[in-house]
């Protein structure tokens, strides 16, 4: 109740979170992982699973299994290459080789099935051969691009040019931190990975797409009065939206984690657990940079417009409010309250404010 | 609660009416599935167990694929695959050219020797020809000379040298070429080994010598049609250096044999597919295959010389093999994920938004509904089977169809809060919620349908089940959550905000003339 009670302020905008206000310590926040991403990306890169090397994993489920037995069936097969074997639950063992000959692996399960004593037949292989992951990264490359083009466009004539600009930002934002968080944690990334960053853009947009309706909604015909800025309004959208992406992404995401951890704990590593981790993260930025990147980045894009300048003019002399662009250049907010502004940019140069709350 | 409603409906209602015509078509398809027999969803073999293998066409860089050799490729492995004799195996080929060999039960390596054997071409040296069935066969023969083999004796006239064991003797009396099942193809002759084989094109059978020459040892081949010495069609042959000396080695040894020895089979996987008279040793390393050829033979012919097996090269790209266990195992996690996500959804919905809660939780049985009968009738239509990835899409969708409903109602309660009416909220709040779910709903469309373009291998399921669950989540908005909220709105629990309602006048925070709302 008490959360409903607070959607209801928020939409008057009795309680307001001035989320535009304060977008240089956003953007400084998202600058900030980025960096982090790329130097994990440039550094530590992403661990690829076989999918990519090629190679082959294959699966015994014996009621007493070990990691030793598994690596000496192994080496009895005749592979000496680096295997990596591993062990899930109590019951399965998981190996891992490199690009071996077909013989080379029948060998090998005919040698677990017998250190095992289980039927060679209910040894679970996959093998991919070496040119597999190419394939599915050239693939995956189009569909980004063709991805957000096709999007841009649909949102630049269902929206506006600049709203679609902001989003498609937001989504490669998104995308990339998530990328970045896989590199420095070293999660596997296997093709359900690619396709559960692919998806990302379909979520991440979607929760974009829900607080731009209402931006969209309470900026027409702004300029015609002057009660309020673009970024005022576009605040206003945020907060009314607010309780709704909450629960629009809470509940994206109890799904999620339903497979994630159903997946995880019963399958181990696989097709379940690869994509739905993939979603996890990408959901949680995804939420994060709808409402802390994409319109901030809007706000910011539309507050250039002469026309926009001019209202912002307009409503800070009436004295409505107390936030008016001042500097074309840097395209900075400064409110009459706080008036010192540092124009040194950069996210270490940037004072520390408090959020300022109503 | 449900007195109510039907009084609802019973007003001549528009929303009434969608609700009954989606009832309606909703009855109609079940019915539909029902009478088509497909009651059961088509499970992938990662659900069920199974083996599959991907093959792609190696081409030279910038080179095309060849939609004919592809297809030439699909049904010859499939014709290997048959003679597994399992049942449900499938073959086909995508649109850029990979091959898909799915084979339903025990995994088994044999699947993967059989696909992934690409050149199974050899020349071998007729031994014996016997004509028709085990029951007609000319057993044993009588002696002449030799070692402890045996002669075989096969069609009436024939002298054998040495080469015949009484193994092949035996296995060649056994074997029955007017059954179809020996005239699949498929197994995989030793090279080394003198086997016994059946006819391609006819019951005749042979006893071959070991393979002299082997097809990747052709260079080129073609049809041609002679028409100088009026011979019609017939097919020329090239080979390569090693081909040719050894081609040489062959012709020139058999030339001046009786026949049937003087005859050089062509080999196919395991079955001949022309055994001609050599007539003379052949040292040039081109020869010409002769015969009562028709263009189409002598095409094929020319084809399978040039390529092997296979009338394109093939790279093994994934193999997975599942055990039904496994298969097993992974249909249950899906499922059970499923439902947990599933109850943690309904549990949020109606916790948070009490009476209205219970709207969404409806629509989602309903979007399941009708989600669940496309999988049935796709399955029948298009061949869709459900794989683990499409479980995940399909569970993924429950918060993308919540998130829409979610979108209404907080559009809803918005309207409320503007201190409308319940009943004209439930309109003008949906017309702005309609443009936010269309939106919001076709990019999600846009991302499945790129998903599927460009998705390889079982990912694909994922984006599938993900764009066909956007669709539903669009048909049960439109068509089963606005009108039930409509009809709900006449209800006196919703419409005079009942504390449990989800649109008391507390929770929504509305402000009253008695003053400000407080938390």
């Amino acid at each position: 109740m008490a959360l409903s009670g607070i959607g209801g302020r928020l939409y008057r905008g009795e309680t307001s979170i001035n989320f535009i206000a304060q977008r240089r310590r956003w953007f400084a926040i998202s600058g900030l992982l980025i960096i982090i991403s790329a130097v994990a990306l440039g550094t530590q890169g992403l661990k690829l699973g076989i999918e990519f090397k090629g190679g082959s994993v294959l699966t015994v489920q014996s009621p007493s299994v070990s990691v030793a037995q598994g690596q000496a069936a192994l080496k009895s097969a005749g592979i000496t290459t680096e295997s990596i074997v591993q062990k899930i639950g109590n019951s399965k063992l998981r190996l891992q080789t490199t690009d071996l000959p077909q013989s080379t692996i029948s060998a090998a399960r005919t040698a677990l099935a017998s250190t095992f004593s289980v039927d060679p037949a209910n040894i679970d292989i996959q093998t991919v051969g070496p040119s597999w992951g190419k394939e599915i990264t050239h693939k995956a490359v189009y569909a980004l691009i063709g991805f957000l083009i096709v999007v841009m466009l649909y949102l630049a004539m269902a929206f506006e040019p600049k709203m679609a600009i902001s989003a498609i930002i937001a989504v490669i934002h998104d995308v990339f931190i998530t990328v970045g968080i896989y590199a420095l944690v070293g999660f596997d990334v296997t093709p359900a990975t690619v396709i559960g960053f692919l998806t990302i853009l379909g979520y991440s947009l979607y929760d974009t797409v829900v607080v731009f309706d209402k931006v969209r909604e309470n900026t027409n015909g702004i300029t015609s009065t002057a009660r309020q800025t673009y970024s005022q309004a576009a605040n206003l959208a945020l907060n009314q939206t607010l309780v709704r992406s909450f629960n629009t992404s809470l509940i994206a995401l109890l799904p999620v984690a339903s497979i994630l951890f159903v997946g995880a704990g019963l399958l181990g590593a696989g097709t379940l657990k690869d994509l739905s981790l993939a979603l996890f993260i990408g959901l949680a930025t995804g939420t994060y940079s709808s409402i802390f990147i994409a319109t901030p980045l809007l706000a910011t894009l539309r507050e250039r417009e002469p026309a926009m300048q001019a209202l912002a003019k307009r409503v800070s002399t009436r004295g409505v409010q107390v936030e008016a662009p001042v500097d074309k250049n840097t395209a900075g907010v400064v409110t009459s309250t706080h008036s010192k502004e540092s124009h040194e940019r950069g996210p270490r140069n940037q004072p520390k404010r408090k959020p300022r709350r109503r | 609660m449900s007195a109510n409603i039907s009084k609802a409906t019973k007003k001549p209602a528009k929303s009434g009416r969608t609700l009954a015509v989606l009832l309606v078509l909703f009855v109609a398809f079940t019915a539909l599935a029902i009478v088509q027999g497909d009651t059961k969803l088509k499970l992938g073999l990662d659900l069920r167990g199974g083996t599959s293998v991907t093959l792609a066409p190696k081409v030279a860089n910038g080179g095309k694929v060849d939609k004919a050799a592809v297809e030439q490729a699909v049904a010859i492995i499939r014709q290997r695959v048959n003679s597994l004799g399992v049942a449900e195996s499938e073959v086909s080929s995508q649109s850029n050219g990979d091959i898909i060999v799915s084979v339903p039960g025990n995994s088994s390596s044999r699947v993967v020797d059989l696909v992934g054997a690409t050149a199974q071409l050899r020349f071998r040296q007729v031994l014996a020809v016997g004509a028709g069935s085990a029951a007609t066969t000319a057993s044993l023969a009588t002696t002449s000379t030799t070692k402890t083999g045996t002669k075989s004796t096969a069609a009436p006239a024939a002298t054998f040298p040495a080469g015949v064991t009484m193994a092949l003797d035996t296995a060649f009396k056994n074997l029955d070429c007017t059954k179809a099942a020996n005239r699949q193809g498929g197994a995989l002759d030793d090279p080394n080994q003198a086997v016994v084989a059946c006819s391609l094109t006819d019951t005749s059978k042979y006893i071959l010598a070991p393979a002299e020459v082997e097809g990747s040892q052709v260079s080129k081949a073609s049809a041609v049609l002679d028409n100088t010495n009026g011979n019609g069609w017939m097919v020329l042959l090239n080979f390569n250096g090693a081909g040719t000396a050894a081609f040489g080695k062959m012709t020139s040894r058999v030339t001046s044999l009786a026949s049937p020895q003087n005859q050089a089979a062509i080999v196919l996987d395991g079955l001949v597919v022309s055994a001609p008279r050599i007539n003379e040793a052949i040292n040039s390393g081109s020869a010409q295959i002769s015969g009562s050829f028709t263009q189409t033979l002598a095409t094929d012919l020319a084809n399978k010389l040039k390529y092997g097996a296979l009338p394109l090269a093939l790279s093994v790209q994934e193999i997975n093999q599942v055990s039904p266990t496994l298969g097993a195992d992974q249909l249950h996690a899906g499922l059970l994920a499923g439902l947990i996500g599933l109850l943690l959804v309904i549990l949020y919905s109606v916790l948070y938004y009490r009476g209205l809660g219970l709207v969404s939780v409806g629509s989602l049985l309903v979007a399941g509904s009708i989600t669940y009968l496309s999988f049935l009738l796709l399955g029948k239509w298009i061949g869709f089977t459900l794989t683990l990835a499409g479980i995940a899409g399909a569970i993924v969708s429950i918060g993308i169809t919540a998130d829409s409903f979610i979108v209404y109602f907080e559009r809803l309660r918005d309207e409320v809060r503007e201190g409308r009416s319940l009943r004209t909220a439930v309109e003008t709040g949906w017309q702005r919620a309609r443009r936010t779910i269309l939106v919001a709903d076709f990019v999600s469309l846009i991302a499945a349908a790129l998903l599927y373009f460009f998705a390889v291998g079982g990912v694909r399921g994922f984006a599938f089940t993900l764009g066909l669950t956007t669709f539903v989540d669009l048909i049960v908005v439109f068509f089963f959550t606005k009108p039930f909220v409509t009809v709900l709105s006449r209800v006196a629990f919703f419409a005079e905000g009942s504390n449990l309602s989800g649109l008391s006048a507390k929770s929504l925070g509305v402000v009253t003339d008695s003053g400000k709302d407080s938390l």
